[in-house]
Protein backbone atom coordinates (compact mmCIF):
# COMPACT_ATOMS: atom_id res chain seq x y z
CA UNK A 1 0.00 0.00 0.00
CA UNK A 2 1.29 3.43 -0.86
CA UNK A 3 1.13 6.39 1.43
CA UNK A 4 -1.87 8.53 0.68
CA UNK A 5 -4.14 5.67 -0.25
CA UNK A 6 -7.44 5.63 1.58
CA UNK A 7 -8.23 2.55 3.60
CA UNK A 8 -11.87 2.90 4.64
CA UNK A 9 -12.67 1.24 7.92
CA UNK A 10 -15.58 -1.05 7.36
CA UNK A 11 -15.01 -3.93 9.77
CA UNK A 12 -18.06 -5.37 11.47
CA UNK A 13 -20.65 -2.83 10.23
CA UNK A 14 -19.93 -4.29 6.78
CA UNK A 15 -21.52 -7.55 7.93
CA UNK A 16 -24.82 -5.71 8.03
CA UNK A 17 -24.46 -3.64 4.85
CA UNK A 18 -27.69 -4.69 3.18
CA UNK A 19 -27.32 -2.78 -0.08
CA UNK A 20 -27.53 -5.06 -3.07
CA UNK A 21 -27.65 -8.21 -0.98
CA UNK A 22 -28.98 -11.48 -2.33
CA UNK A 23 -31.01 -14.06 -0.45
CA UNK A 24 -27.96 -15.89 0.92
CA UNK A 25 -26.49 -12.59 2.07
CA UNK A 26 -29.67 -11.75 3.93
CA UNK A 27 -29.62 -15.25 5.39
CA UNK A 28 -26.11 -14.60 6.71
CA UNK A 29 -27.11 -11.26 8.24
CA UNK A 30 -30.18 -12.71 9.90
CA UNK A 31 -28.21 -15.71 11.15
CA UNK A 32 -25.66 -13.44 12.76
CA UNK A 33 -28.31 -11.20 14.32
CA UNK A 34 -30.37 -14.11 15.62
CA UNK A 35 -27.21 -15.86 16.89
CA UNK A 36 -26.21 -12.78 18.86
CA UNK A 37 -29.82 -12.35 19.99
CA UNK A 38 -29.88 -15.93 21.25
CA UNK A 39 -26.70 -15.41 23.25
CA UNK A 40 -28.25 -12.30 24.78
CA UNK A 41 -31.43 -14.25 25.51
CA UNK A 42 -29.46 -17.09 27.12
CA UNK A 43 -27.76 -14.66 29.48
CA UNK A 44 -31.06 -13.01 30.44
CA UNK A 45 -32.68 -16.42 30.77
CA UNK A 46 -30.05 -17.71 33.20
CA UNK A 47 -30.22 -14.48 35.14
CA UNK A 48 -33.99 -14.81 35.47
CA UNK A 49 -33.74 -18.47 36.54
CA UNK A 50 -31.80 -17.20 39.53
CA UNK A 51 -35.24 -16.19 40.94
CA UNK A 52 -35.90 -19.90 41.50
CA UNK A 53 -33.48 -19.80 44.38
CA UNK A 54 -35.36 -16.92 45.96
CA UNK A 55 -38.60 -18.60 46.89
CA UNK A 56 -41.88 -19.54 45.31
CA UNK A 57 -43.53 -16.14 45.63
CA UNK A 58 -40.94 -14.31 43.60
CA UNK A 59 -41.00 -16.97 40.89
CA UNK A 60 -44.80 -16.92 40.66
CA UNK A 61 -44.77 -13.14 40.44
CA UNK A 62 -42.33 -13.35 37.54
CA UNK A 63 -44.43 -15.98 35.76
CA UNK A 64 -47.47 -13.74 36.05
CA UNK A 65 -45.47 -10.91 34.50
CA UNK A 66 -44.15 -13.20 31.76
CA UNK A 67 -47.71 -13.94 30.69
CA UNK A 68 -48.50 -10.30 29.94
CA UNK A 69 -48.70 -9.23 26.27
CA UNK A 70 -45.42 -7.27 26.16
CA UNK A 71 -43.56 -10.38 27.27
CA UNK A 72 -45.50 -12.55 24.84
CA UNK A 73 -44.41 -10.24 22.03
CA UNK A 74 -40.80 -10.75 23.14
CA UNK A 75 -41.40 -14.50 23.22
CA UNK A 76 -42.78 -14.32 19.68
CA UNK A 77 -39.59 -12.61 18.53
CA UNK A 78 -37.62 -15.28 20.38
CA UNK A 79 -39.54 -18.04 18.60
CA UNK A 80 -38.71 -16.44 15.28
CA UNK A 81 -35.05 -16.20 16.26
CA UNK A 82 -34.77 -19.81 17.45
CA UNK A 83 -36.62 -21.28 14.51
CA UNK A 84 -34.81 -19.21 11.90
CA UNK A 85 -31.35 -19.74 13.39
CA UNK A 86 -31.79 -23.48 13.94
CA UNK A 87 -33.20 -24.22 10.48
CA UNK A 88 -30.76 -21.97 8.63
CA UNK A 89 -28.03 -23.47 10.83
CA UNK A 90 -28.90 -26.93 9.50
CA UNK A 91 -28.47 -25.60 5.98
CA UNK A 92 -25.15 -23.93 6.83
CA UNK A 93 -23.88 -27.09 8.49
CA UNK A 94 -24.70 -29.16 5.42
CA UNK A 95 -23.37 -26.65 2.89
CA UNK A 96 -20.30 -26.03 5.06
CA UNK A 97 -19.53 -29.74 4.83
CA UNK A 98 -19.84 -29.60 1.07
CA UNK A 99 -23.30 -31.18 1.00
CA UNK A 100 -26.01 -29.71 -1.22
CA UNK A 101 -23.95 -26.66 -2.15
CA UNK A 102 -25.61 -26.10 -5.51
CA UNK A 103 -29.05 -26.45 -3.88
CA UNK A 104 -28.35 -24.00 -1.07
CA UNK A 105 -30.99 -21.49 -2.14
CA UNK A 106 -33.67 -24.12 -2.64
CA UNK A 107 -32.73 -25.62 0.69
CA UNK A 108 -33.13 -22.19 2.26
CA UNK A 109 -36.66 -21.72 0.98
CA UNK A 110 -37.76 -25.26 1.86
CA UNK A 111 -36.42 -24.84 5.40
CA UNK A 112 -38.04 -21.42 5.66
CA UNK A 113 -41.34 -22.99 4.60
CA UNK A 114 -41.00 -25.52 7.40
CA UNK A 115 -39.95 -22.67 9.69
CA UNK A 116 -43.04 -20.65 8.86
CA UNK A 117 -45.30 -23.56 9.81
CA UNK A 118 -43.37 -24.10 13.05
CA UNK A 119 -43.47 -20.38 13.79
CA UNK A 120 -47.22 -20.04 13.22
CA UNK A 121 -48.00 -23.15 15.30
CA UNK A 122 -45.70 -22.21 18.16
CA UNK A 123 -46.86 -18.60 18.26
CA UNK A 124 -50.48 -19.68 18.16
CA UNK A 125 -49.76 -22.08 21.03
CA UNK A 126 -47.97 -19.37 22.98
CA UNK A 127 -50.78 -16.84 22.77
CA UNK A 128 -53.64 -19.32 23.37
CA UNK A 129 -52.08 -21.44 26.10
CA UNK A 130 -51.06 -18.50 28.24
CA UNK A 131 -54.61 -17.13 28.28
CA UNK B 1 -35.95 7.67 -31.81
CA UNK B 2 -34.27 6.55 -28.68
CA UNK B 3 -35.76 7.34 -25.37
CA UNK B 4 -33.43 9.69 -23.51
CA UNK B 5 -33.51 10.70 -19.92
CA UNK B 6 -31.33 12.56 -17.50
CA UNK B 7 -29.90 10.64 -14.58
CA UNK B 8 -28.08 12.06 -11.64
CA UNK B 9 -24.75 10.38 -10.95
CA UNK B 10 -23.46 10.61 -7.42
CA UNK B 11 -19.80 9.72 -7.67
CA UNK B 12 -17.41 8.85 -4.85
CA UNK B 13 -14.34 11.06 -4.92
CA UNK B 14 -11.01 10.84 -3.14
CA UNK B 15 -7.66 12.37 -3.90
CA UNK B 16 -4.43 11.55 -2.11
CA UNK B 17 -3.53 14.30 0.28
CA UNK B 18 -7.16 15.01 1.05
CA UNK B 19 -8.26 14.08 4.52
CA UNK B 20 -11.49 12.39 3.57
CA UNK B 21 -13.53 11.37 0.55
CA UNK B 22 -16.56 13.21 -0.75
CA UNK B 23 -19.28 12.77 -3.36
CA UNK B 24 -19.86 14.84 -6.50
CA UNK B 25 -23.06 14.81 -8.48
CA UNK B 26 -23.28 15.08 -12.25
CA UNK B 27 -26.26 15.04 -14.59
CA UNK B 28 -25.87 12.70 -17.52
CA UNK B 29 -28.30 12.20 -20.38
CA UNK B 30 -28.57 8.51 -21.16
CA UNK B 31 -30.25 6.33 -23.75
CA UNK B 32 -31.48 2.80 -23.01
CA UNK B 33 -28.13 1.48 -24.19
CA UNK B 34 -25.81 3.74 -22.18
CA UNK B 35 -23.68 1.82 -19.73
CA UNK B 36 -22.48 3.15 -16.40
CA UNK B 37 -18.92 3.07 -17.76
CA UNK B 38 -19.93 5.22 -20.73
CA UNK B 39 -21.70 7.64 -18.43
CA UNK B 40 -18.57 7.92 -16.26
CA UNK B 41 -16.41 8.48 -19.33
CA UNK B 42 -18.84 11.20 -20.40
CA UNK B 43 -18.49 12.81 -16.98
CA UNK B 44 -14.73 12.74 -17.32
CA UNK B 45 -14.83 14.17 -20.82
CA UNK B 46 -17.36 16.90 -20.23
CA UNK B 47 -17.57 17.70 -16.53
CA UNK B 48 -14.39 16.74 -14.72
CA UNK B 49 -11.25 15.41 -16.41
CA UNK B 50 -9.76 14.60 -13.00
CA UNK B 51 -12.19 11.74 -12.41
CA UNK B 52 -10.14 8.58 -11.99
CA UNK B 53 -11.51 5.25 -13.14
CA UNK B 54 -10.16 2.04 -14.55
CA UNK B 55 -11.35 0.24 -17.66
CA UNK B 56 -10.06 -1.43 -20.74
CA UNK B 57 -12.08 -3.89 -22.79
CA UNK B 58 -15.67 -2.60 -22.50
CA UNK B 59 -16.94 -6.18 -22.72
CA UNK B 60 -16.54 -7.95 -19.39
CA UNK B 61 -13.19 -9.51 -20.19
CA UNK B 62 -10.47 -7.47 -18.58
CA UNK B 63 -12.04 -7.20 -15.15
CA UNK B 64 -10.83 -3.67 -14.50
CA UNK B 65 -14.10 -1.74 -14.30
CA UNK B 66 -15.49 -3.37 -11.15
CA UNK B 67 -17.21 -0.93 -8.83
CA UNK B 68 -20.20 -0.58 -6.53
CA UNK B 69 -23.21 0.79 -8.33
CA UNK B 70 -25.98 1.68 -5.90
CA UNK B 71 -24.20 -0.51 -3.40
CA UNK B 72 -24.06 -3.53 -5.69
CA UNK B 73 -20.80 -4.89 -7.05
CA UNK B 74 -20.91 -4.82 -10.85
CA UNK B 75 -18.81 -4.40 -13.96
CA UNK B 76 -19.60 -0.86 -15.11
CA UNK B 77 -19.07 -1.79 -18.75
CA UNK B 78 -21.98 -4.23 -18.88
CA UNK B 79 -24.34 -2.43 -16.51
CA UNK B 80 -26.90 -0.36 -18.34
CA UNK B 81 -28.05 2.76 -16.57
CA UNK B 82 -31.61 1.95 -17.61
CA UNK B 83 -31.47 -1.36 -15.75
CA UNK B 84 -30.81 0.42 -12.48
CA UNK B 85 -33.88 1.48 -10.61
CA UNK B 86 -34.29 5.14 -9.70
CA UNK B 87 -33.25 8.48 -11.09
CA UNK B 88 -30.04 8.56 -9.12
CA UNK B 89 -27.03 6.30 -9.48
CA UNK B 90 -24.43 6.18 -6.74
CA UNK B 91 -21.04 4.97 -7.92
CA UNK B 92 -18.36 3.92 -5.44
CA UNK B 93 -15.06 2.05 -5.66
CA UNK B 94 -14.82 -1.60 -4.69
CA UNK B 95 -14.79 -2.16 -0.95
CA UNK B 96 -12.19 -4.03 1.10
CA UNK B 97 -9.29 -2.71 -0.97
CA UNK B 98 -7.28 0.51 -0.47
CA UNK B 99 -8.42 3.42 -2.64
CA UNK B 100 -5.79 5.05 -4.84
CA UNK B 101 -8.17 7.76 -5.96
CA UNK B 102 -11.85 8.19 -6.86
CA UNK B 103 -13.05 4.87 -8.30
CA UNK B 104 -9.63 3.25 -8.56
CA UNK B 105 -8.62 0.71 -5.94
CA UNK B 106 -5.18 -0.76 -5.33
CA UNK B 107 -5.33 -4.38 -6.48
CA UNK B 108 -1.94 -5.25 -4.95
CA UNK B 109 -3.52 -6.81 -1.88
CA UNK B 110 -5.84 -8.83 -4.14
CA UNK B 111 -3.00 -10.20 -6.24
CA UNK B 112 -0.82 -10.89 -3.21
CA UNK B 113 -3.37 -13.56 -2.30
CA UNK B 114 -4.55 -14.53 -5.75
CA UNK B 115 -1.31 -14.97 -7.64
CA UNK B 116 0.24 -17.71 -5.49
CA UNK B 117 -2.90 -19.78 -6.00
CA UNK B 118 -3.54 -18.91 -9.63
CA UNK B 119 -0.05 -19.06 -11.11
CA UNK B 120 -0.42 -22.66 -12.29
CA UNK B 121 -3.42 -21.72 -14.37
CA UNK B 122 -2.00 -21.27 -17.79
CA UNK B 123 -4.80 -21.49 -20.19
CA UNK B 124 -4.98 -24.07 -22.93
CA UNK B 125 -8.00 -23.68 -25.15
CA UNK B 126 -10.79 -26.08 -24.30
CA UNK B 127 -12.32 -25.45 -27.65
CA UNK B 128 -9.74 -27.05 -29.84
CA UNK B 129 -11.12 -30.22 -31.41
CA UNK B 130 -8.11 -32.14 -30.12
CA UNK B 131 -8.74 -30.94 -26.57
CA UNK B 132 -10.08 -34.21 -25.19
CA UNK B 133 -11.34 -33.94 -21.63
CA UNK B 134 -9.17 -36.02 -19.31
CA UNK B 135 -10.47 -39.30 -17.98
CA UNK B 136 -13.22 -38.88 -15.40
CA UNK B 137 -14.28 -35.49 -16.79
CA UNK B 138 -17.36 -35.50 -18.99
CA UNK B 139 -17.19 -31.98 -20.34
CA UNK B 140 -15.09 -28.97 -19.67
CA UNK B 141 -16.67 -26.42 -17.42
CA UNK B 142 -14.71 -23.25 -17.77
CA UNK B 143 -13.42 -22.88 -14.26
CA UNK B 144 -10.68 -20.46 -15.11
CA UNK B 145 -13.32 -17.94 -15.98
CA UNK B 146 -12.06 -15.65 -13.27
CA UNK B 147 -11.34 -12.21 -14.76
CA UNK B 148 -9.74 -11.00 -11.53
CA UNK B 149 -12.21 -8.18 -11.13
CA UNK B 150 -12.34 -8.27 -7.33
CA UNK B 151 -16.13 -7.98 -7.12
CA UNK B 152 -16.30 -11.07 -4.90
CA UNK B 153 -13.74 -9.68 -2.46
CA UNK B 154 -15.62 -6.39 -2.33
CA UNK B 155 -18.95 -7.99 -1.49
CA UNK B 156 -17.62 -10.55 1.00
CA UNK B 157 -18.59 -9.63 4.58
CA UNK B 158 -15.72 -11.71 5.92
CA UNK B 159 -13.11 -9.99 3.75
CA UNK B 160 -14.40 -6.74 5.24
CA UNK B 161 -13.55 -7.69 8.81
CA UNK B 162 -10.60 -10.05 8.31
CA UNK B 163 -7.83 -8.46 6.24
CA UNK B 164 -5.90 -11.75 6.32
CA UNK B 165 -8.75 -13.74 4.76
CA UNK B 166 -7.55 -15.28 1.50
CA UNK B 167 -10.88 -14.36 -0.04
CA UNK B 168 -13.19 -15.94 -2.59
CA UNK B 169 -11.14 -15.38 -5.76
CA UNK B 170 -7.91 -16.87 -4.38
CA UNK B 171 -9.78 -19.80 -2.85
CA UNK B 172 -11.61 -20.45 -6.11
CA UNK B 173 -8.24 -20.45 -7.88
CA UNK B 174 -6.90 -22.92 -5.32
CA UNK B 175 -9.84 -25.25 -5.95
CA UNK B 176 -9.19 -24.95 -9.67
CA UNK B 177 -5.67 -26.26 -9.14
CA UNK B 178 -6.92 -29.11 -6.94
CA UNK B 179 -9.33 -30.11 -9.67
CA UNK B 180 -6.82 -29.99 -12.45
CA UNK B 181 -3.33 -29.89 -10.99
CA UNK B 182 -1.29 -29.76 -14.22
CA UNK B 183 1.69 -31.01 -12.29
CA UNK B 184 1.21 -28.68 -9.35
CA UNK B 185 1.73 -29.72 -5.76
CA UNK B 186 -1.87 -30.27 -4.63
CA UNK B 187 -1.11 -31.07 -0.96
CA UNK B 188 0.80 -27.80 -0.72
CA UNK B 189 -2.11 -25.83 -2.19
CA UNK B 190 -4.50 -27.59 0.18
CA UNK B 191 -2.23 -26.80 3.11
CA UNK B 192 -2.26 -23.14 2.15
CA UNK B 193 -6.05 -22.96 2.30
CA UNK B 194 -6.44 -25.23 5.36
CA UNK B 195 -6.07 -22.32 7.76
CA UNK B 196 -8.21 -20.09 9.95
CA UNK B 197 -7.86 -17.36 7.32
CA UNK B 198 -8.32 -19.78 4.46
CA UNK B 199 -11.35 -21.79 3.47
CA UNK B 200 -12.53 -22.19 7.06
CA UNK B 201 -13.04 -18.46 7.50
CA UNK B 202 -15.94 -18.26 5.06
CA UNK B 203 -19.43 -17.84 6.55
CA UNK B 204 -21.30 -19.06 3.50
CA UNK B 205 -22.98 -15.78 2.67
CA UNK B 206 -22.55 -16.82 -0.98
CA UNK B 207 -22.59 -13.20 -2.08
CA UNK B 208 -19.36 -13.84 -3.97
CA UNK B 209 -21.11 -16.34 -6.23
CA UNK B 210 -24.08 -14.03 -6.64
CA UNK B 211 -22.04 -11.05 -7.85
CA UNK B 212 -19.38 -12.88 -9.86
CA UNK B 213 -19.85 -11.68 -13.46
CA UNK B 214 -18.06 -14.71 -14.82
CA UNK B 215 -19.80 -17.70 -13.20
CA UNK B 216 -16.79 -18.77 -11.20
CA UNK B 217 -19.00 -19.63 -8.19
CA UNK B 218 -16.27 -19.11 -5.57
CA UNK B 219 -18.66 -20.04 -2.75
CA UNK B 220 -19.10 -23.53 -4.13
CA UNK B 221 -15.34 -23.81 -4.67
CA UNK B 222 -14.71 -22.96 -1.01
CA UNK B 223 -17.21 -25.60 0.10
CA UNK B 224 -15.55 -28.12 -2.21
CA UNK B 225 -12.17 -27.33 -0.63
CA UNK B 226 -13.71 -27.92 2.78
CA UNK B 227 -15.23 -31.20 1.71
CA UNK B 228 -11.87 -32.34 0.34
CA UNK B 229 -10.04 -31.34 3.50
CA UNK B 230 -12.62 -32.91 5.79
CA UNK B 231 -12.38 -36.22 3.95
CA UNK B 232 -8.62 -35.99 4.13
CA UNK B 233 -8.64 -35.40 7.87
CA UNK B 234 -11.02 -38.28 8.68
CA UNK B 235 -9.14 -40.59 11.07
CA UNK B 236 -9.63 -43.73 8.99
CA UNK B 237 -8.53 -41.92 5.83
CA UNK B 238 -5.43 -40.69 7.58
CA UNK B 239 -4.50 -44.21 8.57
CA UNK B 240 -5.13 -45.41 5.05
CA UNK B 241 -2.87 -42.75 3.60
CA UNK B 242 -0.22 -43.39 6.23
CA UNK B 243 -0.71 -40.03 7.92
CA UNK B 244 -2.19 -36.73 6.96
CA UNK B 245 -1.26 -35.16 3.67
CA UNK B 246 -0.19 -32.26 5.82
CA UNK B 247 -0.51 -31.17 9.40
CA UNK B 248 -3.47 -28.87 9.95
CA UNK B 249 -2.10 -25.39 10.51
C1 LIG C 1 -30.71 -24.89 17.52
C2 LIG C 1 -29.70 -25.31 16.89
C3 LIG C 1 -28.63 -24.41 16.35
C4 LIG C 1 -28.03 -24.62 15.14
C5 LIG C 1 -28.31 -25.74 14.14
C6 LIG C 1 -27.04 -23.57 14.99
C7 LIG C 1 -26.19 -23.47 13.90
C8 LIG C 1 -25.28 -22.50 13.72
C9 LIG C 1 -24.32 -22.42 12.64
C10 LIG C 1 -24.15 -23.45 11.55
C11 LIG C 1 -23.61 -21.30 12.80
C12 LIG C 1 -22.48 -20.81 11.89
C13 LIG C 1 -22.96 -19.70 11.03
C14 LIG C 1 -21.89 -19.09 10.19
O1 LIG C 1 -20.92 -19.76 9.81
O2 LIG C 1 -22.01 -17.89 9.88
C15 LIG C 1 -24.10 -20.64 13.98
C16 LIG C 1 -23.61 -19.44 14.45
C17 LIG C 1 -23.94 -18.91 15.65
N1 LIG C 1 -24.83 -19.40 16.58
FE1 LIG C 1 -26.01 -21.02 16.30
N2 LIG C 1 -27.07 -22.74 16.07
C18 LIG C 1 -28.03 -23.21 16.94
C19 LIG C 1 -28.35 -22.67 18.16
C20 LIG C 1 -27.76 -21.55 18.72
C21 LIG C 1 -28.03 -21.04 20.05
C22 LIG C 1 -29.00 -21.66 21.04
C23 LIG C 1 -27.26 -19.92 20.20
C24 LIG C 1 -27.14 -18.99 21.37
C25 LIG C 1 -27.22 -19.30 22.59
C26 LIG C 1 -26.51 -19.73 18.99
C27 LIG C 1 -25.63 -18.71 18.78
C28 LIG C 1 -24.88 -18.55 17.67
C29 LIG C 1 -23.95 -17.45 17.43
C30 LIG C 1 -23.68 -16.30 18.34
C31 LIG C 1 -23.38 -17.69 16.18
C32 LIG C 1 -22.33 -16.81 15.47
C33 LIG C 1 -23.03 -16.00 14.46
C34 LIG C 1 -22.22 -15.78 13.23
O3 LIG C 1 -21.06 -16.20 13.13
O4 LIG C 1 -22.78 -15.19 12.30
N3 LIG C 1 -26.82 -20.74 18.12
N4 LIG C 1 -25.11 -21.38 14.52
S1 LIG D 1 -14.15 -15.02 -8.85
FE1 LIG D 1 -15.59 -13.85 -10.12
S2 LIG D 1 -15.98 -12.00 -8.90
FE2 LIG D 1 -14.14 -12.93 -8.06
S3 LIG D 1 -12.43 -11.93 -9.09
FE3 LIG D 1 -12.92 -13.79 -10.27
S4 LIG D 1 -14.37 -13.13 -11.84
FE4 LIG D 1 -14.30 -11.51 -10.31
S1 LIG E 1 -19.42 -17.38 0.64
FE1 LIG E 1 -17.61 -17.00 1.89
S2 LIG E 1 -16.16 -16.06 0.51
FE2 LIG E 1 -18.19 -15.90 -0.47
S3 LIG E 1 -18.96 -13.88 0.17
FE3 LIG E 1 -19.66 -15.39 1.63
S4 LIG E 1 -18.19 -15.36 3.29
FE4 LIG E 1 -17.23 -14.38 1.51
S1 LIG F 1 -13.96 -2.67 -19.07
FE1 LIG F 1 -13.11 -4.69 -19.14
S2 LIG F 1 -14.44 -5.73 -17.79
FE2 LIG F 1 -15.38 -3.80 -17.89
Amino acid sequence: MNRGELVPRRRWPAWFDVRGRHVSGWAFILNRLTGLGLVLYLIIHLWVLRLLTQGEARWNAFIALAKTPPFLVLDTILFFGIIYHALNGIRLTLVGLGIGVSAHKRMFWVLMGIGLVLFVLSTWGLWTMTK
Amino acid sequence: MTEQRTVQFRVFRYKQGRERPWYDTFDVTVTPRTTVLEALQFIRRVHDPSLMLRHSCHHASCGTCGMRINGQERLACITRVHDIAGERVTVEPLANLPIIGDLVVDMKAFYAKFTPMAMPLIRHSEFLPEAEPPEGVDTYTRLENCIECGLCVSVCPVAASDPLYLGPAALAAAWRVVQEPRGQNVPEILAQVDTAHGCWRCHIAMECSAVCPSHVDPGAAIMALRGTLIRQHLPWRRKQQGGDAHEPR
